[in-house]
């Protein structure tokens, strides 16, 4: 006992300096103090009410009746609506399809996002698993097939943004390289698409995909709604990755260029071996701050009326049962975003500390 | 523009389409974000189009908005509402089958130029049948299944019965909107003065009357149901029986496939007559040895009239048997005892008083 009193002491000297240092943080100027002292009173006077509206009067279960006469959230509403905001209008008794899609969409996301898979393989495992998880959510091999109007909550933003980063990564680097290129017509052909991509909203792409492209294709030729969203956001996303990638191409040292022509390297094995490997490193940040855009910029498909995660959590609070919990469904909706944007960024954090080791 | 017109959805060619002389232009202006797009397209009767395709797909797609008692999911991911039983009602017309309906959102900036682009085979969300809309942007009407107008909400303790009353009162709207012409208008009609309070936002403009910034709001009826349920005290508020405007909810499709028309023409039509004769989804196999001829037709025990439509003589039968009649379908999603609210009002048999009025089924 008196080993482990000993062992507790050096802490608590150390304690004493980091109280002063906050101390004197927080109260070291006159300016600091007013500061320290409205900061204090804003948060007394916003998270009583905050905590009381969450927590204590908060109904946890029960019907919507109950939810009426309380005074705090009703989080039974998201009980009861939690299938409906997660998976929306796919078949209730084949939830594990969507579920499931979800898990290996994250698990391939991150995956691929850790260096010992950075190799070759990689690339066959997200063809399969991107294969699983649409058939899966087709409701194949086996049993009867679930329309894309179906698809629903958090799989769409899920698959919306995977395979939109992923099929715009290829696409992406040609246009950075074309537009790094020497041949005028590559070149200029790039940097038009690249600026107009980049100088129309995503909105407005993603109208001329649902209410232009079916006026112009030849008749009978209906594409799906869902893959027509798919191919605008990949469209619009490879536009802005390809920029990150040109950025990592400046960044590359000219002495690797001639290196790899002094080794009798040709173009495109100078890329694939020497530049990219360099260049795409270093932009590892911006490729997932982009992904965090992208993921977000999923929910713009509700104004074409696909339902996300966010139209889904909307839409529950708009059942009569049910009428009205609009703050708990988008609180709810907000909280996942939450969890998953911080999860990526924490996650970009953790990566850049391990490249600065290795 | 002319070569657009050229590639118009025409899954097959029409058998005897009328010479290609003297053909309409139909203008669509789809705004998006101030993104207009001018569309010339042409539109000469086609051999149902739009009906083949449905049944080449197996299933109706209708566009939807979303509003609660009208259309909404439940729990269960499946759609709920007024309009959509009049959606699960066409399905029944065409299938014999209310699930073989897909329900299309959409929003109500994009849901007429998707309704043109072929993104579904039929609005029921709500629109307003207007001269605009039947000429200039090419859409047929079906049957009114809703008659909406611009409504007045009022808390009880202003002590007013009828708008007229309502002299020199302050009046929440929302800008830029029809309504805020057709208030002006109103207090002009009857000479008396009113102080508009203008806001840009539905949810805004909702608080604003909650907390007591206008003795009146002014929206259309249906929204304003709603909105008064979300009041803090709902009951303290009374929607005033005048309506300021004509606000006519009607199916639209597309030109060019007028038996599609006819078959939601007279599938709405049923829900009414169902009404208008007593048949209601509890009573209709009564109805079955009814001797009556006009209901035997109807019912489709005399097969004759489902056999000139070329679609099953029962759908009427199955129609009021699976979704109710008018009256049910009204009370079961917006009427007095549900969460919306609404009374009849308009929305009943011209035998009560109202506007509803189906043609003959004979």
């Amino acid at each position: 006992m008196t080993d482990t009193i000993l062992s507790a002491a050096p802490p608590r000297v150390v304690a004493a300096p980091r109280w002063r240092r906050w101390s004197h943080g927080l109260f070291g100027s006159p300016l600091n103090g007013v500061l320290t002292l409205a900061c204090v009173a804003l948060l007394a006077w916003a998270v009583p009410p905050l905590l009381r509206w969450t927590v204590l009067d908060a109904v946890w279960s029960g019907p919507a009746d109950r939810c009426a006469e309380a005074a705090g959230a009703c989080w039974a509403f998201i009980g009861e609506k939690l299938r409906y905001i997660l998976f929306g209008f796919y078949d209730q008794d084949r939830q594990w399809r969507p579920a499931a899609a979800s898990l290996i969409l994250l698990g391939l996301a991150g995956l691929s996002g850790t260096p010992p898979f950075w190799r070759r393989a990689t690339l066959a495992l997200w063809a399969v698993g991107l294969a699983t998880a649409v058939l899966l959510l087709t409701g194949g091999p086996d049993g009867p097939a679930v329309p894309t109007e179906r698809w629903s909550g958090l799989p769409v933003n899920l698959l919306l943004a995977t395979v939109g980063m992923v099929a715009a990564f290829p696409l992406a680097i040609l246009l950075a390289l074309a537009r790094q290129s020497a041949m005028g017509g590559v070149r200029t052909l790039a940097v038009v698409f690249i600026e107009v991509t980049r100088g129309v909203p995503l909105i407005a792409v993603l109208y001329v995909a649902t209410l232009l492209l079916p006026l112009m294709l030849p008749a009978g030729s209906a594409i799906d709604k869902l893959l027509r969203a798919q191919v605008a956001i990949v469209l619009f996303v490879s536009a802005y990755l390809a920029e990150i990638v040109r950025a990592g191409l400046q960044a590359v040292p000219p002495g690797q260029y001639e290196g790899a022509r002094a080794l009798g390297l040709g173009y495109w094995s100078t890329m694939r071996l020497v530049i990219l490997p360099q260049a795409l490193r270093t932009v590892i940040p911006s490729i997932v701050n982009l992904t965090i855009g992208v993921f977000q910029d999923t929910t713009l498909i509700v104004v074409i009326g696909l339902f996300d995660l966010l139209n889904t959590a909307r839409s529950a609070a708009q059942d009569p049962a049910w009428l009205g919990f609009y703050d708990e469904a988008f609180g709810f909706a907000a909280l996942v975003y939450v969890v998953f944007c911080v999860a990526a960024s924490r996650y970009s954090l953790w990566l850049e500390a391990r490249l600065r080791r290795g | 523009m002319r070569s657009l017109s050229q590639s118009l959805p025409t899954p097959r060619p029409p058998a005897k389409a009328p010479p290609a002389k003297g053909v309409p232009t139909r203008a669509l202006l789809a705004g998006a974000l101030g993104l207009a797009l001018g569309l010339a397209l042409t539109g000469a009767a086609k051999a149902g189009p739009t009906l083949d395709a449905i049944k080449a797909r197996g299933a109706i797609k209708v566009g939807v908005g979303s509003q609660p008692g009208f259309f909404a999911p439940d729990s269960n991911g499946r759609w709920q509402g007024f309009f959509v039983d009049f959606g699960r009602a066409l399905a029944i017309a065409v299938f014999n089958d209310p699930e073989k309906v897909q329900f299309v959102s959409s929003s109500p900036q994009q849901r007429l130029p998707a309704l043109q682009s072929g993104e579904f085979d039929i609005l029921l969300s709500g629109v307003t049948q207007t001269f605009t809309r039947a000429t200039k942007l090419g859409f047929h009407f079906g049957p009114v299944v809703f008659y909406d107008g611009q409504g007045l909400l009022v808390p009880k303790t202003l002590g007013v019965a009828k708008g007229k009353d309502l002299n020199g009162a302050t009046v929440c709207v929302q800008t830029g909107t029809t309504g805020e012409l057709n208030i002006t208008d109103f207090f002009r009609q009857n000479k008396i003065s009113f102080k508009p309070v203008v806001i840009e936002e539905t949810a805004e403009n909702q608080k604003a009357f909650a907390s007591g910034r206008c003795d009146v709001l002014t929206q259309d009826a249906s929204d304003l149901a709603i909105t008064r349920t979300q009041l803090p005290k709902p009951d303290d508020y009374v929607l005033l029986p005048e309506r300021i405007s004509k606000e006519p909810l009607a199916p639209a499709v597309r030109y060019g496939d007028d038996q599609w028309l006819e078959i939601v023409n007279w599938a709405v039509h049923a829900t009414i007559q169902a009404e208008e004769l007593g048949i209601t989804q509890a009573n209709v196999d009564g109805f079955l040895t009814s001797a009556d001829p006009s209901i035997r037709r109807f019912l489709g025990v005399d097969p004759s009239l489902g056999e000139a439509a070329k679609l099953d003589p029962k759908f009427a039968y199955t129609i009021i048997k699976t979704v109710g009649n008018y009256g049910e379908i009204f009370e079961r999603h917006v009427g007095p005892k549900t969460k919306v609210g609404l009374e009849r009002g308009y929305n009943a048999p011209w035998t009560q008083g109202g506007l509803l009025y189906a043609p003959p089924f004979r």
